[in-house]
């Protein structure tokens, strides 16, 4: 009985743990991206090319700008696309959700029909039209992934409302003279909030990969901006040449920060679901 | 105070089978009304509609001969049969308690209500304490007629007898009025000064019974 409840403490502690060592990685990141001097990724022609070494970590590329600062600016800017779309994505997710939920009828058919044709298309090719039309660059990468990324943080809050619409406290608590601004505030804020806030963490993931992604294809940042996908689409060409450490490492850092806000996002799914409590 | 249930009719989806046909009764505050009748007659819906959850498809509910307004604090309350469905899971029992009025201490002891439960979640409670929660939150001053839709049947006998004296005094000393839902016809002639049969009282053609 003594060594389960142990054990059942130092999960939720190494996960805590986990959160805390994941969440400051990548807020770092962010930070030392956002106040960087551009001199740090500026061209040197003087060392173009140099492979990995203790003054270039990451090496150069072929206009000898250093590629680890350049990665840590990327990953960076990529952020703040996903901070941006990811907080738009959600509030509309938020507002539709509930919308959807308390209106009913035609709004709640209305709300479904746009989640279903959002995610009818394919998502790339959705994100790629946005992009292109809005003119490309860091506007037209945010609004793309803005627009494309709220129809499933939408089902979600929807399927949550309307659940608890029904519940028998919700209704005892409208017979109890509460007015809805209460009841929304009070019943539904707390019970949403877990779900949502989740939602929102693994938004991020999806936002960084598709601005990449897109950025990559050349649909998204322009090719001054020091972006991951702009960095991997540059040394597609110097890779049969045996310059390894120009897509490798960039590569890599963008699925570390994928796969740890991933992390963050399933972990906290896991601490707050009261039903995965004894697991 | 008077309620009164004027030919209600109700069906839960346009399509679905009636389930209350042209059912009418008036009680006085002070009257404790028992409703029986075997399951699936709509005891449980009629209770729900006394109490304003649902609105009848035709006729209406009056208090005092006015119709019951579906804002501010309903003067008619509804305990229900299960309350663990009844408090929300995400706030403590102290909230619960006091969603609508601060219950005095005196009462608190008189349900049996321990004070090391009120910083608990519903989780931790068991379903008897739970109901106690749920009967001592809806007894507010305003509350003038209390429907109790089978709010002892998950208890024990000595529970159950307890939850209803505490009731039948406080009914008695504030003259509330009770329509007690139950299956058990010995607990509602003991407790009821009226009895109705909803079967007799639902005009509707029971085919496939």
């Amino acid at each position: 009985m003594k060594k389960t409840q142990r054990s059942f403490l130092n999960r939720r502690v190494l996960l805590a743990c986990f959160i805390a060592i994941a969440a400051i990685y990548l807020i770092g990141i962010f930070i030392w991206g956002l106040a960087m001097n551009p001199n740090d990724y500026a061209v040197h022609y003087e060392n173009k090319l140099l492979s990995p070494s203790a003054s270039h970590l990451f090496g150069t590329d072929a206009m000898g700008r250093d590629m680890f600062k350049r990665c840590i600016k990327g990953l960076s800017n990529s952020l703040v696309i996903g901070l941006l779309a990811a907080g738009f994505s959600s509030v509309v997710a938020l507002i539709l959700g509930i919308a959807s939920a308390v209106f009913g009828g035609w709004v709640d058919r209305t709300v479904k029909l746009l989640v279903d044709l959002c995610m009818g298309l394919p998502h790339l090719v959705l994100l790629i039209l946005v992009s292109y039309m809005l003119g490309k660059g860091a506007l037209g990468v945010t609004c793309a992934v803005a627009f494309t990324h709220w129809p499933g943080l939408t089902r979600i809050v929807r399927q949550e409302v309307l659940q608890l619409k029904s519940s028998q406290y919700v209704q005892a608590a409208y017979r109890m003279g509460k007015s809805p601004f209460q009841v929304a505030l009070h019943h539904m804020v707390p019970h949403v909030l877990p779900a949502y806030l989740i939602g929102l963490v693994l938004l991020f993931p999806h936002a960084i990969m598709h601005e990449a992604s897109i950025t990559f294809l050349g649909f998204g940042l322009s090719k001054e901006t020091p972006a991951i996908g702009v960095i991997l689409s540059e040394s597609m060409n110097y890779i049969t040449t045996g310059k390894w450490w120009m897509a490798v490492f960039p590569g890599v850092m963008l699925l570390l920060a994928v796969i740890l806000f991933d992390g963050i996002g399933e972990t906290l799914k896991k601490l707050w679901n009261p039903m995965s409590g004894n697991e | 105070m008077q309620l009164e249930a004027k030919n209600i009719t109700f069906q839960y989806t346009p399509k679905g089978p009636l389930i209350l046909n042209d059912v009418s009764f008036h009680m006085e505050s002070g009257e404790r009304v028992g409703i029986v009748g075997p399951s699936g007659y709509g005891k449980s819906t009629l209770a729900r509609i006394l109490a304003g959850y649902e609105t009848p498809e035709k006729g209406q509910v009056l208090l005092d001969n006015v119709p019951l307004s579906t804002k501010g604090y309903c003067p008619v309350q509804l305990i229900y049969q299960h309350p663990e469905l009844a408090v929300n899971p995400r706030w403590k029992m102290k909230k619960i308690l006091t969603e609508c009025w601060n219950p005095d201490q005196e009462l608190l002891k008189k349900m049996g209500i321990e004070e090391s439960w009120m910083n608990r979640w519903p989780s931790e409670l068991s379903g008897g304490e739970l109901q106690r929660f749920c009967i001592a939150r809806a007894l507010s001053s305003e509350t003038k007629i209390l429907i109790c839709d089978e709010i002892t049947t998950m208890l024990d006998v000595i529970t159950q007898a307890q939850i209803w004296n505490v009731l039948l005094e406080i009914a008695d000393a504030r003259k509330l009025g009770m329509v007690i839902i139950t299956h058990n016809k010995s607990l509602a002639e003991q407790v009821c000064t009226r009895i109705i049969s909803l079967p007799e009282l639902n005009h509707i053609e029971q085919q496939d019974v």
